[in-house]
């Protein structure tokens, strides 16, 4: 395509448009909920700025996001409440498990706390640090980015099996 | 060297800020309820930091009430409670604050395992979730609470986890979110 | 047709279960509808549910309110959505161990947990610290607190519709990270101050550049005070509303900014002198009526009086030492650890067992950033707490609000919320 847009055409895979759409218009919907919170707040507001990354539209509706960023710890009595919040999400979806918390647990290896999201949902990417610098939510995303562009996502992997009739 | 040393940091003046008043209050706390407290530990000659009073958990009311009204210690800092692994097993732990002349107490009841206490919502309606919290964290009951539940765990939890014997590992997961009763809303 | 009518009526009234899912509310918010008799099914009352992530309640709490109309008849709230169980590791922990767990209390002003966990160790230990780690400790408390005021006030704002205000604090409190990075290496959770001492001495030049930040911020909080304190559409919004008086504030045991906007004139910092407190100059704001402005307004005056003690810390601060004279508590340099085979013994001895505490129990009281953070230590000695309690500020502020926004309307629940700033951290420990 030139400059002034007279060449009409471009060619590629249509999956991989749709990849190179979706990659770039990611709505996250942020479930802070502990001290990763502020850190995810720093990476969105001025001086981080998550927009350049297309990643700018915030939702907190899980119906209108197809990012989920768990920012914090997630607890056994919250661990039911983040199921649904997924389950409610529209497919493709990811999910960012963002600093040591959400990821493992982390330094909170006792009775009320789940030892990592992935125990209740699927996670793409993991953050680590304990808050995660708003660098490494950057690089988190862009990771997150190629993946999606290559199709190596649990949502991506769950869409095509079950075009070919395989049940994930 | 321990507590009772001269601390030189300005938590070390509270004994001679407030030495005169409490011990002038262990006199009329003593005069009160004599036999009933159990013991007195003074800053001076126990490793505390404040007078603390322990008393039998039958008449928290009455002696709440005293330091409350009497006494002007009308500031409900802290409330919580200990597991002493002894008989009886369970020491609720007030810290108490006098707004006009800044001196705090500690008073302390001992309550065995399995018996209820009066709750004191009625003399300082803050300790309402402070109770929730004993009660979710050591299973001390109230007697006459609103709303006696669980507050920080979720209601289907079994044990509570502050107890001595309950072990830090000692995970409970569930698969549904936890319910709420309307019932609450009235 | 008004069959039809009749039968719809007919499916929901009192008698059948009315089965939420269907409205295509999630599972947590599963309402079990028992008694037919409340008036739960009036037209006019309707039952909200906010949270636990709703972006309107900071964190991971849920508001349940009874509606009438716009106004709220009956509220309830429930939260430990980030219950951290931090006391049972407190009695798990050693005393050194624990520093990194006082963090994640009150996460938007880390350094003044760590600054109160420490005295409190310190005070059952009778240790003293170094004058110049005293100053040290007392620009880090002031600098968390004015960050802690920063997002209250700012998150406040946007909260009722005014998001360049929060864009202007913002700046400033990322400028305050950098310098609490050049402090400890870390942005938020900063495990800066270490028992007897801390973990690095200020670099060279931060006493400077910590003056020239706070003369800067200064500058921005005139400015962010001219952009919303005398506007109509924000004294409209805020005055008068979620009123809290001082018998209120009494009876639920509020302390900090938020006592201080309702009449109540204390403050720790001033009343029960730590630190060099009694050494710098500062005004303590008090409000009369305890409305949402009055908050707002005692916590911009409290940043000036923050900045104000930072200013003259800065001036007053001197080289030295920031080690305590005590063996006991003292971590050994890494030459001495890398170098000889006593130091490393020593080294690991101190991390894996810790050091004892002589037996005893205090209640360390310090003016946090919300209120009153209090560690209630109980020590049967050895190297860990028998019991460790966290008193947080935040979890007697969260229970003035079911009162407080009894009869408001529904609306300004945001702002009550958003103006006792509650931190999930610190209310669930």
């Amino acid at each position: 395509m030139s400059k002034d847009g007279s060449a009409d055409f471009f060619t590629t895979k249509l999956d991989a448009f749709v990849s190179f759409a979706r990659k770039n218009s990611l709505f996250p919907l942020p479930f802070g909920t502990s001290c990763c919170g502020i850190e995810l707040m720093s990476t969105l507001a001025s001086g981080y700025d998550m927009a350049r990354f297309g990643a700018e539209v915030v939702r907190f509706s899980p119906r209108q996001s197809d990012l989920l960023i768990c920012a914090g710890i997630v607890t056994q009595k919250m661990a039911p409440v983040l199921r649904n919040i997924y389950d409610q999400m529209a497919d493709p979806k990811w999910v960012m498990s963002f600093g040591a918390c959400a990821s493992s647990g982390g330094i909170f290896n006792v009775y009320s706390v789940t030892q990592g999201i992935d125990t209740v949902i699927p996670v793409d990417v993991y953050v680590p640090g304990c808050p995660p610098a708003p660098e490494g939510v950057l690089n988190a995303l862009l990771v997150l980015q190629d993946r999606i562009q290559r199709g190596d996502t649990f949502a991506q992997r769950r869409e095509k099996a079950s075009r070919q009739g395989l049940v994930v | 060297m321990d507590i009772r040393t001269r601390i030189p940091t300005n938590y070390g003046s509270w004994v001679d800020l407030f030495g005169a008043l409490w011990s002038d209050q262990v006199t009329k706390i003593q005069a009160r309820f004599g036999e009933a407290t159990l013991s007195v530990q003074m800053p001076e000659t126990d490793p505390t930091d404040v007078p603390t009073f322990v008393f039998s958990s039958h008449a928290n009311l009455e002696v709440l009430q005293f330091f409350k009204v009497d006494l002007g210690y009308d500031f409900l800092v802290d409330y919580t409670a200990t597991d002493e692994e002894l008989e009886p097993r369970f020491l609720l732990v007030f810290q108490l604050m006098s707004r006009e002349t800044k001196a705090r107490v500690r008073v302390k009841f001992q309550v065995s395992e399995g018996t209820s206490v009066e709750s004191i919502v009625s003399l300082w309606p803050g300790a309402n979730w402070a109770e929730r919290e004993i009660f979710d964290m050591f299973g001390v009951q109230f007697l006459n609470h609103p709303d006696l539940r669980r507050i920080l765990l979720d209601i289907r939890w079994e044990g509570h986890p502050l107890r001595k014997d309950y072990p830090l590992r000692g995970y409970q997961s569930f698969i549904t979110p936890e319910e709420i009763d309307p019932e609450l809303l009235k | 047709m008004s069959d039809e009518q009749n039968s719809v009526k007919e499916s929901s009234s009192r008698d059948i279960p009315i089965d939420v899912s269907r409205w295509g509310f999630p599972g947590s918010m599963n309402v079990s509808f028992k008694d037919d008799k409340d008036d739960l099914f009036d037209d006019s009352k309707v039952i909200i549910n906010i949270g636990p992530t709703h972006p309107a309640m900071h964190g991971a709490f849920r508001c349940m309110a009874k509606l009438n109309g716009e106004v709220i008849e009956s509220s309830y709230s429930e939260f430990g959505y980030t219950h951290r169980a931090k006391e049972k590791l407190g009695e798990n922990r050693t005393y050194h161990q624990f520093i990194v767990y006082t963090d994640r209390l009150n996460y938007c002003s880390a350094l003044i947990n760590n600054v109160a966990y420490a005295l409190s160790v310190e005070r059952l230990m009778g240790i003293e610290v170094p004058t110049r780690a005293t100053w040290i400790r007392m620009m880090a408390a002031e600098i968390a607190r004015v960050t802690d005021h920063l997002i209250c006030v700012g998150i406040n704002a946007v909260d009722l519709g005014a998001f360049s205000f929060f864009l202007y604090g913002y700046q400033q409190r990322e400028r305050a990270y950098t310098l609490i990075e050049k402090l400890c290496g870390a942005r938020l959770t900063t495990s800066y101050t270490r028992i007897g001492g801390l973990m690095y001495d200020a670099p060279e030049g931060w006493e400077q550049e910590v003056k020239t930040w706070a003369l800067k911020t200064r500058e921005v909080i005139d400015e962010m005070d001219s952009l919303l304190t005398n506007n109509r559409i924000w004294h409209k919004r805020t005055k008068e509303v979620a009123i809290f008086n001082k018998e209120q504030c009494m009876k639920y045991s509020f302390t900090g900014p938020n006592a201080r906007a309702a009449g109540i004139d204390l403050d720790l910092r001033r009343d029960q002198p730590v630190l060099f407190y009694d050494r710098v100059d500062f005004d303590v704001p008090t409000a009369q009526i305890g409305d949402v402005f009055d908050r707002y307004a005692v916590r911009i005056e409290e940043m000036r009086q923050s900045l104000s003690i930072l200013i003259q810390c800065a001036e007053k601060i001197k080289k030295g030492p920031i080690w305590a004279d005590d063996k006991r508590t003292r971590i050994p340099d890494k030459e001495v650890v890398h170098n000889t085979m006593e130091g490393m013994i020593h080294h690991f001895k101190f991390f894996m067992t810790g050091f004892d505490v002589p037996e005893g129990e205090a209640y360390t009281p310090f003016e946090a950033a919300n209120g009153e953070l209090g560690f209630y230590i109980v020590s049967r000695g050895g190297p860990k707490a028998h019991r460790m309690r966290i008193r947080g500020p935040s979890f007697w502020h969260y229970q003035g609000l079911d009162p407080m926004i009894k009869g408001a309307y529904v609306g300004d629940l945001v702002g009550a919320l958003g103006s006792i700033n509650v931190i999930a951290g610190e209310l669930d420990r």
